[in-house]
């Protein structure tokens, strides 16, 4: 039986969804921790949630 | 008492507002029933105009060899500019896109016949014949298009307008230390490349020879995803070439100005043991082109993404046709725009920072890591 490609744009979208979302989580913990590296972290929060994206994106076009 | 009173403000408030939706609801309702008969009725319609729809935002995620602004299918009409098409076909053909009149005709240049389908252009015969084999793909010659399109017209205003932008903030410094004009928006921004973007990923040494590339991809993406907001329909971050062009770019500024810490990294990584490093070197040489591979998906695919998105909660707004469907879908199509607004910023940011990443990576200096 085959799996249609919408279910797999589905599990991609929960994969990346769930990523960003840690990031974006940890990022929190992180400027609460420490307001005053607050510039630094929200720059390599941005880089890693953009890498993740951008693997999203291009399982997305593979599904 | 005054508990009391503040209780029955209270109250009272909210028997008001009770009072309100219902008057509302008592107006409304005639409307819902009958957009709600009228939806009964046209089905096949409804059906059709999704179709329309979805035919739309295809067509505007593609480029053109018309600057169209408005058209209207069931009268015909076009209001739009025809753009000229250079066609390298055993020695350069110019002329206008108007000669197609929109895909329905043939143009007929020096004794050979070009067809437009889907946009692209074919090679035909004078009754304008496609041949397709069973996949439903033409399989007439296609010469090879270098026309002046939508996206192409675009970026060259995008240019034009950088070029005066920047020249005019660049000549205000020669009058005193403030910036005048709109020199007084972008200096900011100019500032903003260069200490949050360049110099933290970069380092201070090298900075400035990577400056003016930087400045001019972050401003040139963010130009172009903002006029993708606009009415003129324009969609050219959203265009894989484009943003090919653009990941190019920076691979050959990365792979050229790269000292030889950075071949080192790649084919004899430092610190790690002799076996590995063998195992690692295909991984490295591989990540130099998925680098850049993955700045080309990002911008593209998330513009795209964001013009689905936008135009297919706008073409709701068509299919609803009752009031309370379509007034969620204008609240949401706004909502998003807005979003869209930070995107496009956001993905112009991400692209320029990655970018001076990769930079920084190709002039890194100390190897006792």
């Amino acid at each position: 039986m085959e799996i249609p490609t919408i279910v797999g744009a589905g599990l991609i979208v929960i994969g990346a969804g769930l990523g960003i979302g840690r990031i974006g989580g940890q990022a929190m913990d992180a400027i609460a921790r420490q307001p005053e590296a607050s510039g630094k972290i929200q720059t390599a929060m941005l880089i890693a949630a953009a890498l993740i994206e951008g693997i999203g994106f291009a399982a997305l076009f593979a599904a | 008492m005054h508990r009391f009173l503040s209780h029955y403000y209270l109250s009272d408030m909210r028997r008001d507002f009770i009072e309100k939706i219902l008057v509302l609801m008592l107006i409304f309702a005639p409307m819902m029933t009958w957009a709600q008969h009228e939806l009964t009725e046209t089905e096949a319609g409804s059906e059709q105009q999704k179709e329309g729809i979805q035919g739309f935002i295809e067509h505007h995620l593609q480029d053109s060899h018309y600057f169209t602004l408005t058209e209207d299918e069931e009268s015909g009409s076009h209001i739009g500019i025809p753009l000229p098409v250079i066609l390298w076909d055993n020695g350069v053909k110019v002329f206008s896109a108007s000669e197609f009149h929109h895909g329905e005709t043939v143009a007929e240049v020096d004794g050979e016949y070009y067809a437009l389908y889907h946009n692209k252009i074919y090679k035909t015969d004078a009754e304008g014949t496609m041949n397709f084999d069973e996949d439903h793909h033409p399989t007439n010659v296609k010469p090879l298009d270098f026309s002046i399109t939508k996206n192409v017209v675009t970026m060259l205003l995008v240019s034009i307008l950088m070029f005066i932008l920047f020249r005019g903030l660049a000549k205000s410094y020669s009058s005193g230390p403030m910036p005048r004009g709109m020199g007084r928006f972008f200096e900011p921004l100019v500032v903003f490349v260069r200490d949050e973007i360049a110099i933290p990923n970069i380092g201070e040494k090298h900075y400035k020879k990577y400056m003016s590339f930087l400045l001019t991809i972050f401003f040139f993406i963010w130009f172009l995803n903002l006029l993708g907001m606009t009415p003129l329909g324009v969609n050219v971050t959203g265009n894989i070439a484009v943003t090919f062009g653009l990941a190019l770019l920076t691979f050959l500024i990365t792979t050229f100005t790269a000292n030889k810490n950075y071949w080192g990294h790649i084919f004899w990584m430092p610190g790690v043991p002799k076996l590995m490093r063998i195992v690692l070197a295909p991984i490295e040489v591989l990540g130099m082109f998925i680098k850049p591979f993955s700045l080309m998906i990002r911008l593209y695919a998330n513009m795209t993404a964001g013009h689905v998105v936008l135009m297919s909660i706008i073409g709701l707004m068509f299919l609803f046709k009752n009031w309370i469907g379509s007034t969620l879908s204008f609240g949401l199509a706004f909502a998003l725009s807005i979003l869209e607004l930070l995107v496009a910023a956001l993905q112009a940011y991400i692209f320029t920072m990655l970018s001076a990443l990769y930079f920084g990576m190709a002039k890194e200096e100390h190897d006792d890591h």
